[in-house]
């Protein structure tokens, strides 16, 4: 299994397409490690600079619709090669989703008013997560406060992850 | 209960349900292209597994960067052409016979109601317009598919979008999608299936309801599903005349797909068709929708007609009427790619690449090149495009670009006037 925690990068936005997180003509490369340096190279979030906030950070939390657009799995890709493993929403664009459990990933949603929650509490305090996926529980510190999260995830979504994604699961089972 | 097209082709497909509310299915096509392809062909290699689970049901195409346009895009080319003929795959597609994935797997006549499609573009949902399933995935889902010949989802439940009315002279499937992608917004549909349904799609060609059904994915929808009828039957006869008696006997065949009277919606979205009027996206969402009165006059640098939406040979004659004897306005630029090889063949016979020519467009060969920024049309910052393309988010046509998606007819004008305008089709 993945790991699940660590620093946070906040995107306070909803609506990142895929074409944001790793444009169009990075799709000519061969192999997944060449994307790294353009994560999130698109995004148009005023005050975000990818070369300086994507470093170091393991854990994504952003706002509604994550992922929408094209279905390249060079988003969870480029996401991956750069240490995030796990991305935290309201919700997602449904290829981007469940490309994250296919590759053992998560794509975790949580309610818009936990989400709010975390964004007014966190952001800007250098915020971790720790997961717990036996309790299914996050745990978020940052600024001398931290805080607990219940999430849900479905039985087979869980069975990805734990399988490392579908490639395996499916060769074993059909 | 009644069932909806999408749980009834579900219904016929299941392989196995490994939890709650997923479905792993069997599927009937699959298909690829050299962008998504490439990096599921190697990872099977590395993993011992190179192998296809039925060649007669993969099909291929180079279609995205055709030709290729440096030794990166040459090396994927050629990844998926060494690949189709090691596993014996002969519906494969190179330059010369090739076209835009969505345009060309139709034209074959590779999907028929109540089949199950998936290819890892998420456009793949265009092929429900032949009252089929078919949903875009990543590479993981199509490595799968490719191997096992199934996918694993969620069943998903159906929105269904009640068109009344027939749409008025100058108002396109274009329009319409448009509109109905404004009132979902972009995630309006996301995990769902959209049926479209009502006299105006009922009135539609198969190339119309493909463009509406292509868009689908822009609401966020796993499909977007038209119902099969005569009109889909006569697109289909070349194909299927072998199966079949005659027409009225694989519409009956057809017909087991139709949805349930008593069929549970998640939603029912009514639109009155004879209310619209030629619309147009502005800023980076495609549910940011204006009608083009009200955009009138917004100046363009570039105009691309093409694409799975709409570079269809429907598209072509409408543009190539509205060009006929006039010519693009000074200071712009303007490209056409008919979207597969027959159909530039059919638009050089008809006298429709000459029309473009002389009107002062620039006339590609078949590919997705500007749609998605990758070659033949990439803007510059700060460039404005009209565009009949299905995306018009930040960057996709290049970064700092700004992309109005419109119908053939309104991108046609606007070539000629060098602003946004409707087109004279459209009399209000
Ligand atoms: S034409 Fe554009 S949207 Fe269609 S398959 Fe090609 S890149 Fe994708």
């Amino acid at each position: 299994m993945k790991n699940f925690s660590g620093k946070i990068l906040f995107l306070d936005r909803s609506d990142i397409n895929t074409d944001e997180i790793i444009p169009a003509k990075y799709l000519t490369e061969a192999a997944k490690s060449a994307l790294k340096p353009y994560c999130l190279e698109d995004l148009a979030l005023p005050g975000f600079d990818p070369k300086r906030d994507v470093a170091g950070k393991q854990v994504v939390i952003t706002r509604a619709n994550f992922g929408c657009g094209s279905s390249r799995e060079h988003a969870p890709w480029v996401l991956e090669c750069n240490g995030i493993n796990l991305v935290i929403a309201e919700n997602f664009a449904r290829i981007f989703r469940q490309n994250m459990f296919n590759c053992g990933m998560m794509a975790v949603t949580l309610p818009k008013a936990a989400i709010e929650d975390i964004f007014t509490n966190f952001a800007g305090t250098n915020a971790e997560c720790s997961t717990d996926m036996t309790k299914h529980e996050f745990t978020i510190s940052g600024g001398g406060k931290s805080k607990s999260y219940k999430f849900a995830i479905g039985e087979f979504d869980e069975t990805l992850v734990r399988a490392n994604g579908w490639v395996d699961y499916a060769d074993a089972n059909y | 209960m009644g069932k909806t097209v999408a749980q009834k082709i579900f219904d016929a497909h299941i392989v196995d349900t490994p939890a709650p509310g997923v479905s792993v299915i069997r599927l009937d096509r699959v298909f690829c292209h050299e962008i998504t392809t490439p990096i599921a062909i190697n990872d099977l290699i590395a993993r011992g597994k190179d192998r296809v689970f039925d060649p007669s049901k993969i099909k291929a195409v180079i279609d995205h960067v055709t030709p290729a346009k440096d030794s990166k895009t040459a090396e994927q080319g050629k990844t998926l052409r060494d690949w189709a003929k090691r596993r014996n795959i002969t519906d494969f597609f190179d330059i010369g016979c090739n076209g835009v994935c969505h345009a060309i797997f139709p034209e074959k006549g590779f999907v028929r109601p109540g089949f199950t499609v998936i290819m890892g573009d998420s456009h793949t949902c265009t092929h429900g317009a032949f009252c089929a399933f078919a949903a875009g995935v990543g590479t993981t889902d199509l490595e799968v598919g490719i191997l096992k010949g199934v996918v694993a989802m969620h069943t998903p439940e159906t929105i269904r979008v009640a068109v009344k009315n027939r749409l008025p002279e100058g108002v396109f499937a274009k329009d319409l999608i448009l509109e109905i992608i404004r009132t979902l917004t972009v995630n309006g549909a996301t995990d769902k299936v959209i049926e479209f349904s009502g006299e105006a799609v009922a009135a539609m060609s198969m190339e119309s309801r493909m463009t509406l059904c292509n868009m689908a994915i822009e609401a966020g929808a796993t499909c977007g599903i038209c119902y099969a009828d005569m009109t889909t039957v006569n697109y289909l006869w070349p194909f299927i005349s072998g199966e079949f008696a005659d027409k009225d006997a694989a519409l009956a065949a057809y017909s087991k797909y139709l949805p349930d009277p008593d069929a549970e919606y998640a939603a029912t979205i009514e639109i009155d068709a004879a209310k619209l009027e030629p619309v147009v996206t502005v800023n980076y969402k495609p549910d940011q929708v204006r009608t083009v009165r009200e955009m009138t006059g917004t100046k363009v640098d570039q105009v691309y007609i093409g694409s799975c939406t709409n570079g269809r040979m429907e598209d072509l004659r409408i543009a190539a009427g509205i060009l006929k004897g006039k010519h693009i306005a000074p200071g712009i630029r303007a490209i056409v790619s008919p979207a597969t090889s027959d159909i530039y063949r059919q638009a050089l016979k008809e006298g429709l690449i000459a029309i473009f020519a002389d009107a002062g467009f620039c006339v590609t060969n078949p590919t997705c090149g500007a749609c998605l920024g990758m070659s033949n049309g990439v803007l510059a910052k700060g460039e404005v495009c009209a565009s009949t393309t299905n995306r018009n988010f930040n960057g996709r046509m290049g970064k700092g670009g700004m992309v109005h998606l419109m119908s053939p007819a309104t991108a046609a004008a606007t070539a000629v006037a060098g602003v946004v305008t409707n087109s004279p089709l459209f009399k209000k």
